[in-house]
């Protein structure tokens, strides 16, 4: 049974000028998220009815901690960025399919605000495979980088070239020669397209998880599709739902 | 206390519905709310086979409320009898179908195919504002809506519901033409047509490039149009636009609306309509007010 519930924010941080962390106290919905999810944040002004759907950075299932990581793009994660610790927040989640974990060198994606969800994936695959991570970010202004460190080993790009590889996240696969049995991304609709055809080229299999504008977030208003090789099983057309099939598909079920 | 309405012979344990489109055929909120507690669930519209809808991005948010140009993505009447038909008959709640088509003989033709299927009533959307060849283009006309309604009544063995739309002139014509066509309700108000412009990308937010406006915002036009068509016809009137709270339902009922229901505030709070059925019983509680008809049509 999913659940809406209002929870306590622990620890609050600004990462960046516009990248913030937060943690939040939630046994249940800790016990039950995976890599991959996310959960949907609600306003607390009645001016901004839509939840915001934001990924799940990471897991703490012991402590019952969620962690998100999400960047201040409009008036709602603007509200979001300016809670404190000991304040509380409404929430509703973990929603989405999430990520399959599998592989034994496994290549991770991150690009722009598609960082945060590869966090939990890398921790969860560091178990039984090796991680390579390639983050890729706008400039100078890094985040989670030490974070993914411990689980992973990391290469950065930057649009600006000043930290790591000039360019994008596969401008790194090009310099290093980077090869793996497993790909994962998350990122902007290029990058997932570019990451898509690099691992057809390669044959090797790739879950990206999409982004797309939702509405309700549990699989109802049909806002957030996707168009899907295969017909859908809920429409019976090419659309799957980014919200509830989603957000991770594999390269091969979607058009990118 | 008596909450129980009847709507063309059809009794409603509560008056409070889901707005077609923004509730699917409950599958997704049955997780949160126990849908037999509901008066009734309208359905998705359907069509006669399956619709792909509008490219994305379907969905905008605005102060107070939302756009949304879905474009009725719908599995068609043949799948849905098959799969969300059965669903729904789990519950102990009415089962309105919403029906979207291109012809009037494509509206025939789901009609038809629902006749020996276990549902209450049917809505006819002719409002949708988000799809060219279908839905508004029969609601905007007097003559079209009459028509349309004649033609859906000879072939229904259910009552019917037309839908209307909020983008006319004078909308108590639009409903005293589905009267005239035989219509057993109205239900009012369609979302009402918008735009909104993306001045970073310098295009507009939502690719059908217009969209209909729901949510709070929109909810005194709505109250307005509802009291004004309570007026002009006297079948029954079912309410909704930018119902949020029990006191939003409220008054639409007192404006002159049998029944009411609840859309774009299940996004903000998948609990919504059961909190709206409870806020209104505790409503009639504090006022004494033993029977829910003494509040419809109240405000004269």
């Amino acid at each position: 049974m999913k659940e809406k519930r209002k929870v306590i924010i622990t620890k609050m941080e600004r990462l960046t000028a516009d990248i913030c962390s937060m943690w939040v106290e939630e046994k249940q919905m800790a016990e039950f998220a995976k890599a991959g999810q996310f959960v949907s944040f609600y306003s607390d002004s009645a001016e901004k009815i839509l939840p915001r759907p934001i990924s799940i950075c990471e897991i703490e299932k012991e402590k019952g901690m969620l962690h998100f990581v999400f960047r201040i793009v409009g008036s709602g994660t603007e509200e979001f960025s300016k809670k404190k610790a000991g304040d509380t927040i409404s929430i509703l989640g973990p929603l989405g399919n999430g990520f399959t974990l599998e592989g034994e060198h496994t290549l991770l994606f991150g690009g722009g605000i598609g960082i945060p969800p590869m966090l939990e994936l890398a921790k969860g695959l560091s178990v039984s495979s090796k991680v390579q991570v390639i983050l890729g970010y706008r400039d100078s202004r890094l985040f989670l980088k030490e974070e993914f460190e411990k689980y992973a080993e990391v290469f950065v790009a930057t649009e600006d070239g000043s930290v790591g590889v000039k360019g994008n996240v596969l401008d790194v696969i090009t310099s290093y020669h980077l090869t793996g049995d497993r790909i994962f991304a998350c990122g902007p609709k290029p990058m997932l397209h570019a990451i898509k055809i690099f691992a057809q080229k390669n044959g090797i299999p790739a879950q990206l998880s999409m982004e797309e504008r939702m509405a309700c977030g549990i699989g109802a208003c049909l806002a957030c599709v996707c168009e899907s090789k295969e017909i859908d099983n809920h429409s019976y057309v090419k659309n799957k739902r980014v919200c509830k099939d989603g957000p991770v598909f594999f390269a091969d079920e979607i058009e990118l | 206390m008596n909450t129980e309405v009847t709507i063309a012979g059809v009794k409603f344990k509560n008056p409070v519905m889901t707005a077609s489109g923004t509730f699917g055929s409950g599958m997704e909120y049955s997780e949160f709310v126990d849908l037999s507690k509901l008066g009734g669930v309208v359905t998705k519209g359907v069509a006669k086979i399956p619709w792909s809808g509008n490219p994305t991005p379907r969905i905008a948010e605005v102060s107070c409320g939302m756009m949304n140009a879905i474009g009725l993505q719908n599995p068609g009447i043949d799948v849905f009898i098959e799969r969300d038909i059965p669903f729904l008959q789990q519950y102990d709640t009415n089962i309105i179908v919403n029906i979207c088509g291109k012809t009037i003989e494509d509206y025939c033709e789901v009609v038809e195919k629902l006749a020996d299927i276990p549902i209450q009533m049917m809505e006819i959307n002719i409002s949708c504002p988000n799809v060219k060849e279908g839905g508004i283009a029969f609601g905007q006309d007097p003559k079209a809506v009459e028509q349309i309604t004649k033609e859906v009544k000879k072939c229904a063995k259910q009552p019917i519901i037309m839908k209307l739309s909020p983008n006319v002139t004078d909308i108590a014509v639009m409903a005293r033409a589905a009267e005239a066509g035989g219509a057993d309700a109205v239900s009012l108000i369609n979302t009402l047509t918008g735009m909104k412009i993306d001045i970073n990308r310098r295009t507009f937010a939502i690719a059908n490039k217009t969209a209909g406006v729901s949510g709070p915002a929109i909810k005194p036009i709505a109250v307005r149009m509802v009291y004004e068509v309570a007026k002009a016809v006297k079948i029954p009137v079912i309410g909704m636009g930018g119902i949020v709270t029990a006191e939003d339902a409220l008054e639409f009922i007192m404006a002159g609306a049998t029944a009411v229901a609840v859309g774009t505030a299940n996004f903000i709070n998948p609990y919504a309509t059961r909190d709206i059925i409870e806020g209104m019983e505790i409503f009639m509680k504090e006022q004494n007010v033993d029977d829910i008809y003494q509040l419809i049509g109240c405000v004269k």
